[in-house]
């Protein structure tokens, strides 16, 4: 492979991410499922690099779930989303950052459909007006939280504790990345990297000195798809998907996956375990999974931040030998122990899948 | 000055019509930019349909032209003025050129390949384009993977940078088809082991013996041919590529590994001689190649009187039809001289 | 192993690395112009059986060059062998050979 040629491609896709003063809005689901990293991405921003952001209380779903699962109309999807550009505008924001992926595709959709067809965003504007009383500026400039990760790697690469480096053997941890279908598949222009080489993830990885693997079914669907999960009957399209990538990038013997959407994280990490249980398969070392990481939780192990702060204990595979390899300093016992010191209870093992770190 | 002319590029089309003007009679200046003359041309191996060599044709030419007109090599025209009924070409190094007429056969440019990102030309080690594949064969140098190994399995890929809305180019560029039913007999006449296949969208076999060449692929080199557009290329860790498309005659996803994939790029408007030509206020049309007066019966005839276009400036072209255009450009050129302008 | 109400869903795709290509091999053999066949359907058009039945013959023979012959292990007992499909081919692929041979490649293989 030449390097060079993913770069001259990069050069192309290259855009404007804001550096400061950034509305911040969650994801409807990513607490639940990767509990820390939100909340990783906060602390960075503010504690490490002194920025400004913010939340507005009143903030919902943007809808994009129900969206992509059929059951939101369009229409209804554009008045959430005007409605939360309302909230931005009122707190005195203008730099819209999404926590989700789905809601930067859907947000990017809009902005799109609103700058070819003015009258759609007329139309929202009254609608919006007529159901709350509120109006709205569009966002001086949109990002999904991991451009703005991605625009601060080298500040973080400077005050990193840990650098990507298999700790015993010297060498860079081989990485696989993962990017969210709606991030840029749909508007290439609008992720960094574009959308059959993305460089968000890349960047970051370089940067802290990790090897990025590019396998076969790198650009493949982490098997989501929202409908195609949320209905049991799709489930096993959905597992088969995430199964085809384990299955091309298992050769090249990764050390984690990095990933920058809520949805495929959850994917490629549950749905490692469910493999092992139906088909007996695991994808990693001696028996252990694949560790799944999102790029908040990278950066926080990067920038030397506690494990078990980061939500790391709720993976369902588990990040213990990654940690080693990264020679992170973490207390084994506490894994289960919750921020108020009571004793959470350890989840019952998996019949294949290697869990616990000294079995 | 008496009954001149100034042919602009010295590729098949300009070459032919330099050497008939000056069997006319005309007084011929022939500009061409690179120091061998021969176009595209010059770097083929051999010629479809009959894999004749295309040395022949060019060195046909150079007699037609070499010695008898007035030849400008190893700089290009980069203007060209008309005033008064006479065109000057000026030359990247200052000279001036002075005619009566000026035939511009300026010709075309490959695609570049790596706009199409998904293919990863450029990226994998083993991509490549089908020039690229002319290349070896004219400089006999062996069918091989860059680290040496014999390829078990190429793939040819059709409409590279043609018939493809997201490239922006819409139309077909005709000649690639039967190009990659030429290569791939020579693939497999070079390496009898190799499993050979075509990915095309449609074969366009449009031109005498095409067809035949296609029927002679199929029944002596058992070369397989599958209707599918390539959707991606990825590479494997031995540096393999993992080639998708669908097999539309099956209607089922297809993914095979090949060794090698070559890239049957597609014509595009040359980029260099935009401005120049963007000065003359000549008219493209929607595929960015100059547009004839008449498709029918002015097709060499630009707005300009005494202004001619011939060959692959006006898009995609074979040699023989080059060759053909070129001479009924010279006698357009000839009558054009001799009228009462 | 655990029974979770679904399970991977099977691969749709034609994997040439994964596909058998002993009766393609068999048959190219036997009947050598089968690769003649530029997919025009014209013995599927005419073919009897295809009307009436799932059976099509162009598909049949076009996934067994694939290295998939499930379609043809299910379907081709259905030809009745008229011979309509080969008299149709515009590249004169002796259809009636190939489809014996599909048969007696299955016997076989
Ligand atoms: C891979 C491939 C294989 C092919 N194989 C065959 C084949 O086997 N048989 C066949 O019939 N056809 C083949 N073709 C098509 C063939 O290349 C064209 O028909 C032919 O080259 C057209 O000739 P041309 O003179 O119009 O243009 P060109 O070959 O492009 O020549 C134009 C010339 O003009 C010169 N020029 C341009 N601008 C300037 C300037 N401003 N000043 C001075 N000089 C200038 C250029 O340097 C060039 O020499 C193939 C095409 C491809 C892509
Ligand atoms: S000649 Fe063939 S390969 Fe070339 S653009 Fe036309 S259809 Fe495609
Ligand atoms: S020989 Fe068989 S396949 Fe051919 S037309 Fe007759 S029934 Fe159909
Ligand atoms: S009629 Fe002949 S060429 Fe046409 S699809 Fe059938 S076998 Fe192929």
């Amino acid at each position: 492979m030449n390097i060079q040629g993913k770069r001259n491609i990069w050069k192309d896709y290259q855009k404007e991410i804001a550096t400061d003063r950034y509305f911040y809005v969650r994801s409807c689901v990513r607490q639940n499922f990767f509990p820390g990293s939100e909340k990783a991405f906060l602390r960075i921003l503010k504690e490490e690099l002194s920025r400004d952001v913010y939340e507005n209380a009143s903030h919902t779903t943007c809808s994009g779930i129900g969206y992509h699962s059929d059951v939101v109309p369009f229409e209804t999807a554009m008045t959430m989303v005007a409605r939360q550009f309302a909230l931005m505008t009122e707190s005195g924001y203008e730099n819209f950052t999404t926590s989700c992926i789905t809601s930067f595709g859907l947000y990017s959709e809009i902005l799109e459909t609103w700058h070819h067809f003015p009258e759609v965003e007329e139309r929202i504007r009254e609608h919006l007006l007529r159901a709350t009383g509120r109006t709205f500026k569009k966002p001086a400039n949109l990002s999904h939280a991991s451009d703005v990760i991605f625009k601060f790697r080298k500040e973080i690469a400077e005050k990193a504790k840990h650098r990507l480096i298999n700790r015993k053997t010297g060498n860079p941890l081989k990485v696989v990345e993962h990017i969210g279908c709606h991030y840029s598949k749909m508007f290439p222009s609008k992720g960094v990297g574009g959308a059959e080489y993305p460089y968000v993830l890349v960047g970051m990885i370089e940067e802290w000195g990790g090897e990025v693997i590019d396998y076969p079914e790198r650009r493949h669907c982490c098997g989501f798809g929202f409908r195609q999960y949320l209905v049991k009957a799709n489930r096993g399209y959905s597992l088969a998907c995430s199964k085809k990538k384990f299955e091309s990038m298992a050769p090249y013997k990764p050390d984690f996956i990095l990933t920058n959407c809520p949805g495929c994280p959850m994917f490629l990490d549950r749905w490692q375990y469910a493999l092992s249980e139906m088909e007996g398969i695991t994808y990693g070392e001696n028996g252990f999974g694949i560790p799944v990481l999102t790029y908040e939780e990278l950066a926080g192990l990067v920038l030397g931040y506690d494990p078990w702060d980061l939500g790391l204990q709720v993976h369902q595979v588990t990040v213990d030998p990654l940690l080693d390899k990264l020679g992170v300093d973490y207390d084994p016992s506490a894994k289960f122990t919750g921020k108020n010191g009571i004793d959470l209870g350890k989840p019952e093992p998996p019949t294949f899948l290697k869990f616990y770190q000294n079995e | 000055m008496n009954k001149s002319t100034i042919v602009v590029g010295g590729g098949i089309a300009g070459m032919t019509a330099a050497g008939e003007l000056s069997r006319l009679g005309v007084e011929v200046t022939l500009v061409e930019q690179e120091q061998i003359s021969g176009g595209h041309a010059a770097c083929w191996d051999r010629l479809f349909p009959t894999r004749r060599p295309a040395e022949e044709v060019i060195s046909f030419l150079r007699e037609q032209t070499d010695s008898k007109v007035n030849t400008f090599s190893g700089r290009p025209v980069t203007e060209i003025l008309h005033h008064e009924s006479m065109f000057t070409a000026t030359l990247s190094d200052g000279t001036i050129l002075r005619g009566e007429s000026l035939v511009l056969a300026t010709g075309y440019d490959l695609f570049d390949a790596s706009r199409k990102e998904e293919y990863g030309y450029g990226i994998y080690d083993n991509v490549i384009t089908s020039a690229e594949l002319e290349g070896w064969f004219k400089n006999h140098q062996p069918v091989r993977t860059k680290n040496g190994r014999i390829p078990s399995r190429v793939a040819f890929i059709h409409c590279v940078g043609s018939r493809d809305e997201k490239v922006g180019n819409l139309y077909c560029s005709k000649v690639c088809c039967i190009t990659g039913v030429k290569q791939a007999i020579e693939v497999k006449e070079a390496l009898p082991a190799c499993d050979v296949y075509s990915f095309y969208m449609d074969l366009r076999m449009f031109d005498r013996n095409f067809e035949e060449l296609y029927f002679e692929a199929q029944k002596n080199y058992g070369i397989n041919f599958i209707r599918g557009r390539l959707s991606e290329c990825s590479e494997n860790e031995d540096h393999t590529l993992v080639v998708k498309t669908e097999d539309t005659l099956t209607g089922k996803p297809m993914k095979m590994i090949v060794d090698l994939v070559v890239l049957l790029v597609g014509f595009v408007p040359r980029s260099q001689n935009t401005q120049m030509l963007l000065k003359l206020k000549l008219i493209t049309g929607n595929d960015g190649f100059l547009q004839p007066e008449d498709e029918h019966n002015g097709d060499n005839l630009t707005r300009i009187p005494g202004l001619f276009i011939t060959g692959a400036v006006k898009g995609p072209v074979t040699i023989a039809n080059a060759v053909a255009d070129a001479r009924a450009t010279a006698l357009q050129v000839y009558s054009f001289l001799h009228s009462n302008r | 192993m655990k029974d979770f109400g679904y399970q991977a869903h099977r691969d749709n795709t034609i994997d040439f690395e994964k596909n058998d290509f002993r009766i393609a091999r068999f048959l190219l053999e036997r009947e050598p112009s089968l690769n003649l066949c530029i997919g025009c359907g014209s013995c599927t058009g005419t073919c009897s059986t295809g009307h009436f039945t799932e059976f099509n013959i162009r598909k049949i023979h076009t996934l067994i060059k694939r290295g998939d012959t499930e379609m043809a292990r299910k379907q081709i007992r259905q030809c009745m062998f008229c011979g309509k499909c080969q008299l149709i081919c515009p590249r004169g692929i002796n259809l009636r050979n190939v489809i014996l041979g599909i048969n007696r490649a299955l016997e076989k293989i």
